[in-house]
């Protein structure tokens, strides 16, 4: 039965679970989930992921295990981001895709701050939305996950 | 930059209490939202954090319902949603005002609206379907931000039924001028093929079209599509190999627009994404994995840059190496790529090379050979995750031998871990490995002892099930099973003795069932008839035992009293339960009462000698018939199927009734043989003997079957480990170690050296070094490298003698310690020995070529040996005729025919003043005197495909026919089509016409000779060959101006520079020009200064021009025609011209 668990698993098309961030305090400032998950059980998800990050030291590797899962986590300043995925994605592409989606930030807010995500969250969620759908990582360039939401505040400012 | 960003955020404390700064400069500081963030960021505690948000719920409540709330403050009050959302608390009141702010907002906030609903609702929500209209029309709209958002939307949630509203519109944006649209498109085209891919099947044509599009991000969103379809299966989508190959070929070698890059790498996660499909596709096929070698191998080759990302590559890269069918040359270079991930000190890196050891060390477990130390490091990392992974390493090379210390490390690690997946999984694998590799048996019942108490009752059922099997089966030495079965209650015994409260449910029922089964074997037992009875009543008192476990210990008890002393005891025991409100547990009861009363009944049911054998089973329970009438006659419902039960009481689950896995369900038959009886008070006699047969064998309850489940049932641990297949072994004073096999392919087995190898790396601590010898000892003895195909790997042969060295100390130290002298060398011969095989293995696979005295290739209809397809390939003289003999000796190492010269005088006549190539020998064939040969004919207007099959033998060949079947080519026969009869040393011709239907840069013709030799006894051999685009372009010969008008009117283009070829006098553009003229049979139409243009057209087909201008010293070149494939194919053609010449 084990056995044919682990198969199972391997079957499985890579994927993203959820992404968050999270302060060193554990106060969630964004999260996106790609698989269902009932908005009452979320703080408590998050609060175990987030012990589980929090509890690692820097010499350690950045990538934890969680019930089926694994969690990519990268830490700037006092912000963490934490990616759940699944056990067949390559934790490595995925921690760099966390690295290209904070340079698109920061290409976007200037030098991007928590209180420009907490200000902006929609804004953030419009440019994560670019890059991650269903799980799938679908785009990377750093222009085209802009465009849109460029377009957007063009037309803001013409109004 | 990252450091910026840290420098930044690490200001933040500070900031925060500025209302002025720049994230916060465009919300007023007193707006609703500013104080919301504001609110949040102070909060404190739990508390407090619900106390806020409970009130700005209030108050989005209250706004929300406020008629003169406008769009634009619906925008905020929906971010002050999303804080709330965020923040685990539902607000199901703005759901609703969201789907109406897509719909009724300007631009800005209908995308506000579109995110609050994919972040508020459910894919299966119905509140969705409200959203279709909205949908619909966006898509329909002229601004192309509304268009975008709605295919955003769409790709993200749409209700499965309503994808044929929408199906149409978003099909027919896949030709929108804009790539934003198109690459949205295909991706709402995935979303709809992840929900409802029947939906979607019409039109996978238009998929393919994605992939070939111009933008390379349109491309990228279609191979998600791909990467499932191919998934699902892989045979249907092998044409397209090609193009996967093609496209990572460009993007490596860094085609792609700079803005694609990331941290100078070219598009990473698409290289990623490309190698994943290549891995399905290549997977067990050598002709698709052949096409791929290549590429991988560059892929490997470039991605050297010291970068996260670059890792992140070569880790999919050798993943999809070690997936595709094998190739000795890239297998070795994989492998020593991973050696740079373990052996570097940045510990992510670590991790990973952990990981795809994990993966490669399935193929060949003697890649962990050269990473002893690194492993052992590992293993005593102090990151928890990193031990984790070695452990899972270390399952993957567990053999007889080192499977006691790995074992070890494994229930060490359990003992501290806390996390419950990870536990539950390694006390899996335990057990896995205990079952398979067990060297004793005090050993394997120690450690399933550890498995039951670490495990608890979280681990998995089939543990415990297999475990209670294994005994109860037992093997084929009487004595041996006598012993394992002694050993287990010995060590039981000794368990209940102590303190028991701290044992899982699931270990208690185990040891009840055990003692209550073979008790009797203790020695003991007979003197003192009450010990181990007192021991499971005492277990029966304690508070911590479950109803589900006090039903398995009375059962237990029941088979135990035999004495007068137990007796006693269980009636005592019986009384107390006599009155339980838990029904099986009352019965139970009542059973052992009777059972203990009555010697003689007892002695029929529950006989020492019959607890293995059948117990006949009446199942149609016609014993009951009398039974049954009477109830109905007093009024009893009558006897409905479980079907007919189930389909009354849908909300009730009716009991199953069938048995659980193949474990033993002592309770559940019990339920169920009960529950099948109208009156629940039912015969005692009756239940006793479900009971007993529900207990000591395995009894399959449905269909009737009356005999034990035994057959099919795989015995994983005992024969093998038992059984001493070798005579003696004579361990102590050789030098070798007494495992050595064979090679598996038998004809191999080189004399193991003499030499030690010395371990890799300076010379480490003994303890390590110890430790090492010990983990891989054995390791690339039993497994061995299988190149020829993946198959698994060979089965235990040899087994450590359980009783001689084992059994009498029994613990894992003294077997690790006494492989301890040898071991060493064992790791070190086995390691040459095998390597040695291997490389003759390669080398044998790497020619390639089937054996020549015999073992012919064409009995199995599969792609032939690549051997040729270089050769075919291999060249376009563009002279008129050459001498017909191949160059290339190694093409063809079957023996000399007679095909040298008189085979090219066969030639038609009206071919033989045209250009072609040379000829090129097609299949060996089992039949030595046949033989094929094949020549191509340029013709202005075809390829003509001569073959020539020449009857080297005396006797005559009737009935010669040839068929060709290939997707991309159309075949059609010139002349020779069947031929009648070939006279011994005669050689027939056949031409065909051959067009190509799409362009692509190859393709593979397979065909088939038939032919008798005796007639009425047809025979066939397959052979193939191997056509290039190249084969089949043609010059297109336009004028400046027609070019021009062709040049506008062509829709698909590809740009790339190509190099630049320097020759004598000549321009370096004439020179290049010129080449590709030659060797690809353009037409050069102009050359003005420093820009030209050339032209060519498919045979039957569409053009394609070039454009060429000298930038620097390269040539951009600028490709265009009217078929999608044709540019990337023929400029993967230029290319190669280019770099040949």
């Amino acid at each position: 039965m084990c056995v044919r668990q682990r198969n199972r698993l391997h079957l499985e098309v890579a994927m993203i679970k959820f992404l968050l961030m999270v302060n060193k305090q554990g106060q969630t400032r964004l999260s996106k989930y790609y698989e269902k998950v009932d908005i009452g059980k979320r703080p408590a998800l998050e609060a175990d992921v987030v012990k589980g990050c929090l509890s690692r030291k820097k010499e350690q590797c950045s990538f934890v295990e969680y019930k089926d899962f694994k969690l990519v986590y990268r830490q700037y300043a006092a912000l963490f981001i934490v990616v759940g995925i699944s056990d067949t994605e390559n934790e490595l592409s995925i921690y760099e895709l966390v690295h290209n989606f904070v340079e698109v930030l920061d290409k976007y807010f200037g030098h991007v701050s928590e209180l420009d995500i907490m200000f902006n969250l929609d804004k953030v969620h419009i440019i994560l939305d670019e890059m991650i759908q269903n799980g799938h990582i679908v785009e990377t360039n750093r222009n085209r996950i802009l465009a849109p939401l460029l377009a957007l505040d063009k037309m803001a400012e013409a109004h | 930059m990252s450091d910026v960003v840290e420098k930044t955020l690490s200001a933040l404390p500070s900031l925060l209490s500025l209302d002025s700064n720049a994230g916060a400069g465009k919300l007023s500081s007193t707006s609703k939202l500013g104080n919301l963030i504001r609110g949040i960021t102070e909060l404190t505690s739990k508390h407090d954090e619900e106390k806020l948000i409970k009130k700005e719920l209030a108050a989005i409540k209250e706004q929300v319902a406020s008629p003169n709330t406008t769009m634009r403050q619906m925008k905020e009050i929906m971010v002050r949603a999303i804080y709330c959302e965020m923040l685990g608390y539902q607000a199901s009141v703005s759901y609703i005002h969201a789907i109406k702010l897509a719909q009724q907002g300007s631009v800005l906030e209908k995308r506000l609206g579109y995110l609050a609903v994919s972040l508020f609702l459910n894919e299966s929500d119905e509140f969705l379907l409200l959203l279709v209209n909205t949908v619909l029309k966006d898509l329909q709209s002229t601004n192309l931000n509304e268009v975008c958002m709605a295919l955003t939307a769409v790709s993200q949630m749409f209700p499965k039924d309503m994808i044929p509203a929408i199906l149409p519109i978003v099909e027919e944006k896949l030709t929108h001028p804009k790539e934003v649209i198109r690459r949205k498109a295909v991706l709402a085209l995935y979303k709809f093929y992840l929900i409802a891919p029947n939906q979607v099947q019409h039109i996978h044509s238009k998929f393919r079209k994605a992939l070939c599009d111009k933008d390379p991000g349109v491309m990228t969103a279609s191979l998600h599509i791909y990467l499932q379809l191919v998934k699902e299966s892989p045979e249907s989508y092998k044409d397209l190999t090609v193009s996967f190959v093609t496209i990572l070929r460009q993007v490596v070698g860094g085609k792609l627009p700079m803005d694609f890059n990331y941290h100078s790498v070219p598009a990473p996660w698409l290289q990623i994404q490309l190698l994943r499909i290549l891995a399905y596709l290549g997977k067990e096929d050598q002709g698709t994995s052949e096409m791929m070698y290549d590429v991988l191998e560059e892929s490997l080759r470039r991605a050297e840059m010291n970068h996260n990302i670059t890792y992140a590559i070569l880790y999919e890269c050798v993943k999809s190496i070690y997936t595709v069918y094998p190739k000795a040359e890239l297998l070795e270079k994989a492998a020593k790529c991973i050696g740079n991930f373990v052996l570097s000190p940045k510990i992510n890196l670590k991790y990973l090379g952990l990981k795809a050891l994990t993966y490669v060390v399935a193929q060949d477990p003697n890649l962990a050979l050269p990473h002893q130390m690194t492993i052992i490091e590992c293993l005593d990392h102090s990151d928890i995750i990193i031990k984790r992974a070695t452990l899972e390493l270390l399952f993957r090379i567990t053999n007889a031998q080192n499977v006691t210390v790995i074992v070890e490390k494994m229930l060490e690690f359990l003992r501290q871990s806390s996390n419950d997946y990870s536990t539950v999984d390694l006390v899996g694998k335990v057990a896995e490995l205990a079952e398979k590799y067990s060297p004793d048996n005090g050993w394997f019942v120690q450690t399933m002892n550890s498995v039951f108490s670490l495990g608890g009752d979280r681990m998995q059922p089939d543990i415990p099930n297999n475990f209670l099997r294994l005994l109860a089966e037992g093997f084929d030495s009487v004595e041996e099973d006598r012993q394992l079965r002694l050993f287990a209650v010995d060590s039981y015994v000794l368990l209940l003795q102590g303190e028991t409260a701290s044992l899982p449910q699931c270990f208690l029922q185990v040891i009840s069932w055990v003692l209550g089964e073979y008790a009797h074997l203790r020695p003991d037992q007979a003197s003192d008839p009450g010990k181990v009875m007192r021991l499971l009543t005492r277990l029966l008192d304690q508070r911590h035992a479950s109803a589900q476990t006090r039903r398995w210990i009375l059962s237990a008890l029941t088979k135990l009293c035999s004495s007068p002393v137990s007796i006693a005891l269980a009636r005592d025991v019986g009384e107390r339960y006599f009155g339980s409100l838990d029904t099986v547990l009352r019965q139970r009861a009542h059973e052992l009462m009777i059972l203990s009363q009555d010697a003689g009944l007892r002695g029929r049911v529950l006989s020492a000698e019959g607890r293995l054998e059948h117990v006949e089973v009446d199942s149609s329970l016609s014993f009951l018939d009398g039974h049954v009438s009477e109830a109905l006659a007093a009024g009893a419902a009558p006897y409905k199927p479980p079907h007919q039960r189930q389909e009354e009481l849908a909300h009730e689950k009716a009991l199953s009734l069938e048995p659980y896995g193949l474990s033993l369900p002592v309770s559940l038959s019990t339920c169920s043989i009960t529950d099948r009886l109208t009156d629940r008070q039912s015969p005692t006699r009756l239940s006793i003997s479900s009971s007993v047969s529900g207990n000591s064998t395995e009894l399959s309850l449905k269909g009737g079957s009356t005999t034990l489940k035994l057959d099919g049932v795989k015995r994983v641990w005992g024969k093998e480990g038992y059984l001493v297949q070798q005579p003696k072994e004579v361990v102590e004073e050789t030098p070798l170690p007494p495992t050595e096999l064979p090679s598996p392919l038998g004809s191999f087995q080189s004399p193991v050296s003499q030499t030690q190898t010395a371990s890799p790396g300076p010379e480490p601590d003994q303890e390590r070094q110890q430790l090492a010898s010990s983990l891989f000892v054995g390791v690339g003895t039993h497994h061995s490298v299988c190149l020829m195909g993946r198959t698994e790997a060979a089965p235990q042969r040899f087994r450590r003698k359980p009783k001689g060295t084992g059994s009498s100390s029994g613990t894992s130290e003294h077997s690790s310690n006494s492989s301890h002298s040898s071991s060493g060398t064992a790791a070190g011969n086995t390691l040459d020995s095998t390597t040695a095989a291997t490389g003759q293995q390669i080398s044998q696979h790497a020619l390639g070529h089937p054996p020549v005295n015999g073992n012919p290739i064409v009995e199995t209809p599969g792609p032939l040996p690549p051997v040729r397809d270089g050769g075919v390939a291999a060249e376009i003289p563009t002279g008129h005729t050459d001498s017909g003999t191949l160059a290339d000796p190694n093409e063809d190492p079957v023996p000399v025919r007679p095909r040298d010269l008189p085979l090219i005088s066969h030639l038609p006549a009206e071919l033989s003043g045209l250009a072609r190539s040379k000829l090129t020998t097609l299949c060996p064939g089992p039949d030595p005197g046949l033989a094929l040969s094949s020549c191509r004919v340029y013709k202005e207007d075809a390829l003509v495909l001569v073959v020539f099959v020449s009857n080297n033998s005396d006797s005559t060949l009737h009935r010669v026919a040839l068929r060709f079947t290939s997707k991309q080519l159309e075949v059609s026969c010139v002349s020779g089509d069947l031929v009648e009869e070939v006279k011994g040393h005669s050689v027939a011709t056949c031409q065909y016409a051959v067009v190509m239907m799409r362009a692509s840069v190859d393709v593979e013709l397979a065909g088939l000779v038939s032919y008798q030799r005796v007639p009425g006894q047809p025979r066939a051999t397959p052979f193939s060959l191997r056509l290039s685009l190249k084969h089949f372009i043609r010059p297109l010969t336009v004028s400046t101006g027609e070019y021009g008008k062709m040049w506008l009117s062509f829709s698909h283009d590809v740009k790339q520079n190509l190099r630049l070829i320097t020759a004598g006098d000549q321009s370096p553009l004439t020179a290049t020009l010129d080449t590709l003229r030659d060797r690809l049979h353009l037409h050069v139409v102009d050359i003005i200064g420093s820009e030209g243009i050339v032209a060519c057209r498919l045979l039957r087909g569409q053009p394609c021009l070039l454009h060429c201008r000298v930038h620097a010293d390269s040539l951009a070149v600028w490709l265009r025609s009217p078929i999608p494939e044709f540019p990337d194919s023929l400029l993967y053609h230029c290319q190669k011209a280019l770099a040949e010449a």
